[in-house]
């Protein structure tokens, strides 16, 4: 039995529960705390308000102990919210410089609201390296301008406007992906997470 | 069942009323593309929804309060000419919020920003849509326009929410294309209890359709759709869910970082603060605390430390709604 963690401060924590829960071989739990981080396989960081997920993080005193778990090994999936929270630089298309606390352990630049507003999300397809086709919902949707160091971009969409964009990365035991997977019911994304779980257990 | 499976019966509901899928098909069968991004679907809109919960949006009248909620960790604003409680004071019309002073709050803060329109007004949403507000509230703490009519929400490529008191009026703005609902209470009176009465209807009516469904009683849905002027449907979805089939918040009264993990342990999925914050004493303070009890509303503990983060000496006064005239309810607009 794997046990997946989501982190459950705010956002899309029931959808990513409800996908989980269908997976064989799985059993996923809500995290709120340090002491159930402790006891997860794996860890995911939903969708939401990256803003929000990073104060609450920071009011309860959780940076570091998720710090300590992903340095440890511990795999981690961030889905759009999640990858803003573990980017090394984060900036806003409108705003630029944010002032947000994140989580700062992925060596990838991130734009956030880089397709405009809600009005202009969407959804996509996405090729994404050793995971495959993946339908994704992009809502408010950052994007991966830079990945550096052993981070490496394993997701491009060709966008109508901004060109062919960086939407998915990895690193080592971190995935990031800027769209929703969770949203549109496709699986596969959790599934490399899980895979990567098992490889460790 | 899940929350996304309702998501795509409310999309496929829409394909059917619009007929869009013929439209596609005829696309693909003159050899068109079609376009590999598809924009501002049913899908995106009530996904963009779902990110909302477990938060709290604060409603705000300029760009300063607008970074007091975004700091505090707010997931969302809501702009407004005056606050609820000023609306009330007021008088007269009330109309949707200066459209400069919404696209200033949009390149000031990162997160959603929404904005209220009069009911029925359909132009009104339109103007918001056309200078990308995130979600428009077609509200009751504004004068309607129409008290018959509301506004046919499917037609637009933004989400909306809507206030309702029951399971009906809620289906049947569900059933008009709103992505979200919230309770109404009563706005302006920093009193929680109608936004309380309206939260248990709701929730009594769900159990009811529960039950229905469970004894096998098909003909009890058919009946309480008749009876209640709302698609069939919905009803069907509804019990077979076992909750609403959008995002549903409380908002109107709520005042206290008590009042909001309240509505949560009720089963809301977030909160909307519309006076509550800014008609405070100690607005900074009582943002964050707000933010933090409506998160962790399962563990009494955190929201103990929440509510003393806040004192009562410095929360908004309030209305005794009991004093208050039929015709000054906001509840009872547009049915």
């Amino acid at each position: 039995m794997v046990r997946v963690g989501i982190l459950g401060l705010q956002g899309d924590v029931l959808e990513h529960y409800e996908l989980l829960k269908e997976i064989e071989g799985v059993e996923p739990v809500i995290v709120k705390d340090a002491r159930s981080l402790a006891l997860v396989d794996a860890l995911v960081i939903p969708g939401g308000e990256s803003t929000t997920i990073g104060r609450l993080i920071e009011m309860r005193g959780l940076r570091d102990y998720i710090i300590e778990r992903v340095r440890s090994g511990m795999p981690i999936l961030g889905t759009c919210a999640g990858t803003i929270l573990l980017a090394t630089r984060v900036e806003d298309r409108e705003v630029g410089e944010v002032r947000q606390p994140l989580l700062k352990v992925m060596d990838i630049h991130v734009l956030r609201n880089a397709f405009g507003r809600q009005k202009d999300s969407f959804e996509a397809e996405v090729d994404i390296e050793s995971i495959g086709r993946v339908k994704g919902a992009f809502i408010r949707a950052p994007i991966i301008k830079k990945a550096w160091g052993k981070a490496k971009i394993i997701g491009r969409i060709k966008h109508p406007v901004l060109g062919k964009i960086g939407v998915a990365a990895i690193q080592d035991n971190m995935l990031a992906v800027v769209f929703h997977p969770e949203i549109t019911g496709d699986n596969k994304v959790h599934l490399f997470l899980i895979d990567m779980a098992k490889g460790r257990m | 069942m899940k929350l996304v499976d309702s998501y795509i019966f409310l999309e496929k509901l829409r394909d059917f009323m619009y007929s869009l899928l013929e439209q596609r098909d005829r696309l693909r069968e003159e050899g068109k593309e079609v376009l590999p991004l598809r924009t501002a679907t049913p899908l995106v809109r009530y996904g963009f929804i779902s990110m909302f919960k477990g938060g709290v949006i604060m409603d705000v009248t300029n760009e300063e309060q607008a970074n007091i909620a975004e700091d505090a960790g707010a997931v969302g604003v809501m702009v407004l000419d005056k606050l609820p409680y000023d609306v009330r004071r007021a008088g007269g019309v009330a109309r949707t919020a200066d459209l400069n002073t919404i696209k200033n709050i949009m390149s000031t803060i990162t997160i959603p920003v929404s904005a209220k329109c009069r009911i029925g007004h359909y132009y009104e949403a339109r103007l918001l849509e056309e200078i990308g507000v995130d979600l428009i509230d077609e509200s009751e703490v504004l004068t309607p326009v129409d008290e018959k009519a509301h506004i046919n929400k499917w037609v637009f490529s933004v989400p909306f929410v809507n206030g309702a008191r029951s399971l009906p009026e809620a289906l049947r703005r569900i059933g008009e294309g709103a992505s979200m609902i919230r309770t109404k209470g009563e706005a302006g009176t920093g009193n929680v209890a109608e936004a309380v009465k309206h939260m248990k209807l709701v929730n009594r009516d769900i159990a009811l359709l529960r039950s229905y469904i469970e004894s096998g009683d098909e003909e009890a849905l058919r009946i309480y759709a008749r009876q209640n002027s709302v698609p069939y449907e919905l009803v069907l979805l509804t019990a077979r869910l076992g909750r609403l089939p959008v995002v549903n918040f409380a908002a109107g009264g709520i005042a206290t970082p008590a009042d909001a993990a309240l509505m949560m342990w009720l089963g809301a999925d977030g909160v909307f603060v519309g006076s509550g914050i800014f008609k405070s004493q100690d607005p900074e303070n009582r943002a964050k605390a707000i933010v933090l009890a409506t998160a962790f509303w399962d563990d009494p503990e955190t929201v103990a430390e929440a509510q003393a983060m806040v004192s009562e000496r410095h929360a908004m006064i309030g209305i005794d709604i009991t004093k208050l005239k039929p015709e000054e309810l906001l509840q009872v607009r547009g049915e």
